[in-house]
């Protein structure tokens, strides 16, 4: 009785099958999606800042040195979850913080910023979420890191906690200062 | 356990269902291409939705771009190029074809012209014929009529 | 208590089940008649523990019991008595203990109804459902317990259970589905226990075909209820999304379709006998897989149900042991099997073989698409990529095409060789005037000429004209083999016209009302009357009024609700529908949009209903063919067989 090779086959095909399944195992949560935006600049805009709505910002109110943009809103428990911590990040570094007030309400984001303090440089306001769009904003809170040319080079979903900053933030800040003094 | 909880806060906060928005288009047309977009696009927040099919605040933001966009006169292609440089290959249930999803794409082509392959091999082969004299010859063939019913 | 008892007949089953998988094995080995025979008591014993296992959980449910975690998750004191029962399959650990209920079932049927098998045959089989049954009852036992109790703090009231499951579609899919899913374990079994004979037969074929048919036709109702279900729950009037969980149910299905057939063939020609043992194995292993995509979290999907990794590595561990088990039996049991029988191209064997190949080309683009993103996840290192509807139906609906047109000829294909000069003498008339016929149609009701709508009816026509032709020259359908088949394949027809009409002219207008407004759309005028606020058993509703009228005749009033669920916090859209067998009409309430306006979304479906008519009626046609005399005929040969194999 000859063996007959192909009838391996499916057994093969088999083995392929549950190498991948396995591995899919590893893979991050499904809920969070890669930036499409890394490695790009980032995106041209001309909003009103928060604390003074005669007054519009663009993008060459943020250019100059490595920084952190947080997309945030009153709407978002998270955003208060992480706020103590971007209160500290802006007090005890030297990294500016912008925050992009995201489909949210004036007098309500006003408030907020006064009851809990304000860690931003300046604030503007997304209200339609156009900015937030072309970010490739699916929700909030998220942050944006950016190099000292004012290029995207890491995008943290969901709130900035001790552990987040500690681990993921700041390598990644570090990093790009050194690249920008070097 | 804290991960947990964050990530239930974080996804509690959307209503994935099906949404409803009054948008008036000019014509007939410039609606089904409308339907056709939204249908097509993917919402970036919900477990597998279509921007047609979710109420999610970035899925009302997205349905809003799209029909700016026709109204101002952008193609199609145009409109999907603009999500994919925002979203990436997520936000379009199209796969682009491309060297990552030649496989994808090609697939099951190649599989059909297997297929097809491997019929024509045994729908045509020829059975083997046996050597067999007249004589036995006439016997079989009065046999089979015979019995023949 | 009740729990307790549960969960310990749930132990005393998997005991059971431990000794099915071992005993009748141990028999066959040794040649003990004894022992071989003590399949069918321990199969009882199975059932009937797990059937009380099962009613454990749903007096619990019933009674309230939120001291049980599972019941405390997924149900609440104000659920009506209806749902709190089907609340029992709402998640995975209570549906995984009614998918191993199932197995238990099947198992016990297979030993009582199989006096056609040798004693050596039967317990094989049940040895391989015993080890089927055992690995479920562990899964459950070690990973997903329904019985584990909150204590000692429990909450006072439960979670409830999501409100899109609040439905009569619950009470009914996920039983079917999960009759059809398990039942192939049947022919699984029958296939791997003829492998380890090392004697592939045609009584194999012949034992097999009821159950995979029976096993099929759960599948196609369950299918068919999904769909259905989909449709009118979640408020936006699509029936079919190629979702992952989707797919899970619909490829087992494919490869099943292919199943059958292949059977038939094999057991009347003893052809692709090798062939029909690795789609009988496929199919179960797609029922697996199914399940491992649907409950491991590998795989994001609106139907999934919770993620949790350690059951997902588990179920990989059972799908690596059993798949890779059987396919590599497979590989060198199979060896030696070769076809019998020659055929022509033109021969009914032919068709069966292209109806093969094309079902597996079509599983395994589906099968593609739907792991293609996990596939690219792994290979760039987390980048991700969709794989949606536009693939899948760019893909699928050719392929399916060509089967459609085998389909047309099919009845009248003759084993060996088929006259195709005198098929195409005897019908050529019916087959020119069909596409015009619909082409005529089409222009009368429509105005217009859609050539692909066109294209696809005039093959499921076809399909329709040429079986009824086959029964007018056979003169009666005189076996309930030949009525299913017909049956089956009507149906098909019937649900691809229903796809077509309904994908190609339905009209769906998202409108802004106030009171009083009036919108025309495909010839129903749609006045809107307003919003009362109404109260359910366990949600505030708003609902509003149409009336729906055509030419000033009065059609129907339809009263869409937005429903908010006070425990589960949740918003849903319940649309109203007036169905039809030749239109649906249907109105969903978007949001309020100011004032009294709302937003409102209005479809006209056409033919949408034959979708579901066409899925009934295959499956009806399925269970039709178990009727058939020859599986009745069975008893005189039994005395034979038992004789023969004991000795």
């Amino acid at each position: 009785m000859t063996f007959n090779k192909s009838l391996l086959i499916p057994l093969g095909v088999f083995v392929l099958l549950v190498v991948f399944l396995a591995l899919g195992f590893r893979l991050q949560n499904p809920h969070l999606l890669p930036s499409a935006l890394i490695d790009k600049p980032f995106p041209e805009f001309e909003l009103k800042d928060l604390h003074q709505p005669e007054m519009s910002r663009t993008l060459a109110d943020l250019s100059g040195e490595v920084s952190l943009v947080n997309v945030w809103a009153t709407w978002c428990p998270n955003c208060l979850i992480e706020h103590p911590e971007l209160l500290r990040i802006s007090r005890e570094t030297d990294l500016p913080l912008y925050g992009v007030n995201y489909n949210d309400d004036n007098e309500k984001a006003l408030g907020w910023l006064t009851r809990l303090e304000d860690p931003y440089v300046f604030s503007i306001i997304d209200d339609k979420g156009t900015l937030a769009i072309d970010l490739g904003v699916y929700g909030a809170p998220e942050t944006f890191v950016l190099d000292a040319r004012g290029v995207i080079r890491f995008r943290h979903v969901g709130p900035v906690t001790p552990e987040v900053w500690q681990e993921t933030l700041l390598p990644v800040v570090e990093l790009l200062k050194e690249m920008s003094d070097g | 356990m804290a991960r947990l909880l964050l990530a239930l806060i974080f996804s509690v906060s959307v209503n994935c269902l099906a949404a409803i928005d009054a948008y008036p288009f000019p014509d007939e047309d410039m609606q089904q291409r409308y339907d056709g977009l939204i249908a097509e696009l993917r919402c970036p927040q919900c477990l597998n939705t279509n921007l047609a099919g979710s109420d999610a605040m970035i899925a009302q933001d997205l349905r809003r771009e799209v029909h700016r966009m026709l109204l101002d006169g952008y193609e199609d292609e145009e409109i999907l190029e603009f999500m994919y440089e925002r979203y990436g290959d997520f936000i379009l249930y199209r796969p682009r074809l491309g060297f990552g999803t030649l496989v994808l794409w090609l697939g099951p082509l190649l599989l059909l012209v297997v297929a097809g392959l491997i019929w024509f091999r045994l729908a045509r082969a020829k059975p083997e014929l046996l050597e067999i004299n007249t004589e036995d010859q006439a016997r079989l063939d009065k046999l089979l009529k015979d019995t023949d019913t | 208590m009740i729990p307790e008892f549960g969960h310990f007949a749930l132990i005393l089953a998997f005991g059971l089940s431990i000794a099915l998988a071992i005993l009748p094995a141990v028999g066959v080995y040794r040649r003990d008649a004894m022992l071989m025979q003590t399949g069918p008591s321990i199969a009882t014993g199975i059932f009937v523990f797990m059937a009380f296992s099962f009613g454990c959980l749903v007096y619990s449910f019933s009674q309230d019991d939120f001291s049980v975690a599972y019941v405390a998750n997924n149900s609440n004191s104000a659920l009506p008595i209806q749902y709190k029962i089907s609340a029992v399959w709402g998640a995975h650990e209570g549906s995984f203990l009614l998918w191993t209920l199932i197995a238990s079932g099947w198992t016990l049927a297979v030993a009582t109804f199989s006096r056609g098998l040798t004693f050596d045959m039967k317990a094989r089989v049940l040895a391989v459902l015993g080890l089927l049954c055992a690995g479920f009852a562990a899964f459950l036992l070690f990973t997903s317990n329904p019985f584990d109790r909150n204590l000692p703090f429990h909450p006072a009231d439960g979670a409830d259970l999501n409100p899109l499951l609040q439905d009569f579609g619950l009470i009914v899919h996920p039983p079917m589905l999960y009759m059809g899913y398990v039942g192939f374990a049947v022919p699984f079994a029958l296939a791997i226990a003829t492998l380890t004979t090392g004697r592939l037969d045609a009584a194999w074929a012949r034992w097999s075909r009821p159950w995979t048919t029976a096993a099929w036709a759960f599948l196609t109702v369950g299918i068919t209820l999904g769909s259905w279900w989909a449709y009118y729950e979640l408020g936006w009037g699509g029936w079919w999304f190629w979702d992952a969980v989707e797919n899970a149910s619909f490829m087992p299905w494919l490869v099943g379709t292919a199943l059958i057939h292949s059977l038939a063939a094999s057991e009347k020609r003893g052809v692709f006998k090798s062939w029909t043992v690795l789609l009988a194995i496929s199919t179960f292993s797609l029922s697996l897989l199914g399940a491992f995509l649907v409950r491991s979290g590998v795989l994001t999907s609106v139907h999934a149900f919770a993620v949790d990794p350690t059951r997902g590595l588990y179920i990989l561990v059972f799908l690596v042991l059993v798949i890779g088990g059987s396919l590599t039996l497979y590989a060198f049991k199979a060896s030696g099997i070769k076809s019998e029988a020659h055929f022509e191209w033109n021969s009914r064997e032919a068709m069966l073989l292209i109806n093969n190949l094309l079902l597996v080309v079509a599983t395994a683009s589906v099968l593609l698409g739907t792991l293609y993103p996990l596939l690219y996840e792994v290979i760039t290192d987390g980048k991700k990529i969709s794989v949606g509807p536009p693939y899948f139906n760019r893909v699928f609906v050719p392929i399916v095409c060509l089967l459609f047109l085998a389909m047309v000829v099919s009845p009248f294909s003759r084993w060996r060789k088929t006259s195709v000069d005198i098929l195409i003498r005897q019908h050529w008339p019916f087959l020119l005037a069909t596409p015009v016929a619909v082409c005529v149609v089409t222009y009368l009701v429509t105005n217009g000429i859609d050539m692909l709508a066109i294209g696809v009816e005039t093959l499921a026509v076809w399909i329709l004209v040429m079986l009824v032709r086959h029964w007018w020259q056979s003169g009666s359908i005189n076996s309930a083999s030949k009525l299913g088949m017909m049956m089956g394949h009507a149906g098909i027809a019937v649900a691809i016209l229903g796809v077509v009409v309904t994908v190609t002219y339905s009209e769906e207008r998202d409108v802004r009302m106030s009171p009083g407004d009036s919108l025309v759309v495909a010839g129903y005028e749609f006045t809107f009357e307003g919003v009362q606020k109404v109260r359910g058993p366990n949600y505030l509703a708003d609902q509003a009024e149409f009336n729906v009228t055509s030419n000033g005749d009065f059609v129907a009033k339809l009263r869409p609700e937005k429903r908010f669920y006070s425990v589960a916090q949740n918003v849903m859209t319940e649309a109203d529908i007036d169905p039809g067998l030749f239109r649906d009409v249907f109105v969903a309430l978007g949001e309020n949009v100011g004032e009294s306006a709302w937003a409102v979304r209005i479809h006209v479906k056409p033919f949408v209903r034959w979708i579901w008519l066409g899925g009934l009626l295959v499956a009806l046609g399925g269970f039709v063919t178990l009727l058939d005399k020859r599986y009745r005929r069975v008893r005189e040969v039994v005395s034979i067989n038992a004789v023969g194999s004991a000795a």
